[in-house]
């Protein structure tokens, strides 16, 4: 589904501020697989999804997306292949606009001079229900009056509405409270299995890292240092992955740094 | 005051409201909606106005209109493609253009900064002469005027609220969003700046057309007279669906135009109107953020320093 070969990305270069974000990073994912990625703050988890969501072009390397070259595809092209949510709540969603007319705009049927339908509310609305928060009676409000969590919520809901052949999570629930952050993580594993989508979540918590998905990823210093999945996948514990963290970066875990549950 | 000259009063502020309240429509599509604030707004507007004006001098009424339209388009285009594809920043951008279009508004005008149209056959003659007779016949300003709000107003709430409409929304109310979506900011900017601009084309040809004449100063300004004009209406419908707030918007340029000429009534000079419509603009601005600032300052204010915490000598 989704290959990185040999993707590279220098930030600043040539200057004193030079930072390698990413170097010479392959990776390789099937259909239906759901990937977690774990490592420290800068070890280049973010810029990996950059690159493959478009925000910038990688300096080396080719990205294929479902057989079809994207390297230099524009990222309101990948857009429409590519769902994505953010840390912040608010990035997803337009809060001076209805609920209603945000999940038109994700929804994206029909021509440019289309109008909502009442086809479409009814679809919006069954869409909605499913998240089990009564927005379904809110659609008319703007989205500014939600909560962040209903906000990502319905973000979750608007990147899949339109089912992506890939979906980008950047610790989409690290801005969320515990239980709201239960829920959300909840919401994406059914609506990822419902619809045996391939996923990439981040995420800082170990623990969710093991329970959800099929495989997991840790980097630092812009490398894949651990790739995991299958059996083996299967009895590792937190304490294992902080073992092989150590063994990987060949240092000793600094805990500032790495802010890992 | 009598009851007569109230209702005129009322009349001209309500022709001239009318007339200038498509250039506070333009704004509710670029500046409300789009957030770019487009400065090339008074350029755009004597564009319109040169362009219509030079097509009825030639003998084509009708066919000023679309072409002070075309002309704004091409000059939205111009706004749009200096900041989506040449890296100049948005408002600079309005403001280049601005100053561009001043050489070729007086070249538009055959090398003179003024076309008389004493003469000539305008949209508001001919409809003059197609009401005369009937109970409408001295309101030909304002049937022309009112048609043409009526038409751009039903334009934009229909627009708005296409797929296109809510994508411009969505640039407009929060671009890190669109940024990361399948929207081409690119192309929704042009797009509402072209159609906005189109519109004060419109209103800078119907405003010639309906004074008989245009000056190269016909529209210095009138950015502030339109934010102001917007952000009046603003505060009477600034909840609500977009149609309600297009109309709101139309009733504050007209509200606008009514202060400013019950205060020419007193004697005020017509020079001030520029500075009328700065100060309400910093009213309407300013007035919200220091109700907001208000509460604190006052605690502040109120506000004794404690010599000593409690249990302390």
């Amino acid at each position: 589904m989704l290959t990185l070969s040999h993707i590279s990305k220098t930030f600043n270069p040539g200057t004193v501020n030079e930072k390698t974000a990413i170097e010479d990073l392959s990776l390789h994912l099937d259909k239906g697989e759901f990937v977690t990625i774990i490592g420290a703050n800068g070890a280049g988890k973010s810029t990996l999804f950059n690159a493959i969501a478009g925000s910038f072009y990688a300096d080396t390397g080719s990205i294929v997306l479902d057989g079809e070259d994207i390297t230099f595809l524009p990222e309101y092209k990948r857009a429409r292949e590519i769902g994505r949510l953010f840390q912040d709540p608010m990035r997803g969603s337009a809060p001076g606009m209805t609920i209603e007319e945000n999940m038109a705009l994700a929804a994206g049927s029909g021509g440019w001079l289309s109008h909502i339908t009442k086809e479409d509310k009814a679809r919006f609305r069954d869409r909605l229900a499913l998240l089990n928060m009564g927005l379904e009676d809110r659609m008319r409000q703007p989205v500014g009056l939600l909560s962040g969590g209903q906000r990502q919520a319905l973000t979750l809901m608007m990147a899949t509405m339109v089912e992506p052949k890939l979906l980008l999570l950047d610790e989409h629930t690290a801005a969320l409270d515990p239980a709201t952050a239960d829920k959300v993580l909840e919401l994406t594993e059914k609506i990822v299995r419902e619809g045996n989508l391939t996923c990439l979540m981040i995420t800082h918590n170990m623990s969710s890292a093991l329970a959800l998905g099929t495989r997991t990823l840790m980097m630092d210093a812009g490398h894949i240092i651990y790739d995991v999945g299958g059996p083996e996948r299967e009895g590792l514990t937190v304490d294992d992955l902080l073992e092989r963290f150590k063994a990987g970066v060949g240092k000793a875990l600094d805990n500032d740094r790495m802010l890992l549950s | 005051m009598s009851i007569s000259t109230i209702l005129s009063l009322t009349q001209t502020a309500l022709e001239l409201g009318l007339l200038c309240s498509l250039t506070v429509l333009a704004l509710f599509l670029s500046y409300s909606m789009l957030n770019v604030c487009d400065l090339s707004t008074d350029g755009c507007f004597t564009l319109g106005a040169a362009v219509g004006a030079m097509v009825a001098v030639a003998g084509h009424p009708w066919l000023s209109i679309p072409a002070a339209m075309a002309a704004g388009v091409v000059s939205g285009f111009i706004t749009a493609l200096l900041q989506t594809r040449m890296g100049v920043e948005s408002l600079l951008a309005g403001i280049i253009v601005n100053t561009g279009l001043y050489s070729i508004n007086i070249a538009v005008m055959g090398n003179s900064s003024l076309v008389n149209m004493n003469k000539t056959e305008t949209v508001f003659t001919m409809v003059k002469d197609a009401l005369s007779g009937t109970f409408l016949s001295g309101q030909y300003k304002l049937v022309v005027a009112l048609i043409a709000v009526a038409l751009v107003v039903a334009f934009l709430s229909v627009f708005l609220r296409t797929r296109l409409g809510l994508a411009i929304r969505a640039t407009g109310n929060n671009p890190d969003m669109v940024r990361s979506s399948s929207i081409n900011p690119v192309f929704t900017t042009t797009v509402g700046l072209c159609v906005a601009n189109a519109f004060t084309g419109l209103s800078g040809c119907l405003l010639a057309q309906s004074q008989k004449s245009v000056n190269i100063d016909i529209g210095s300004g009138m950015v502030t007279i339109a934010l102001a004009s917007l952000l009046i209406g603003g505060t009477f419908m600034g909840k609500g669906g977009v149609t309600l707030r297009a109309i709101g918007v139309v009733l504050g340029s007209f509200i606008f135009r009514l202060v400013y000429t019950i205060a020419l009534r007193f004697n005020m000079p017509a020079s001030m109107l520029k500075l009328v419509s700065s100060v309400i603009v910093i009213i309407a601005i300013a007035g919200p953020y220091f109700k907001t600032q208000w509460p604190m300052l006052k605690r502040r204010l109120e506000h004794r320093p404690q010599k000593a915490g409690r249990g302390e000598k």
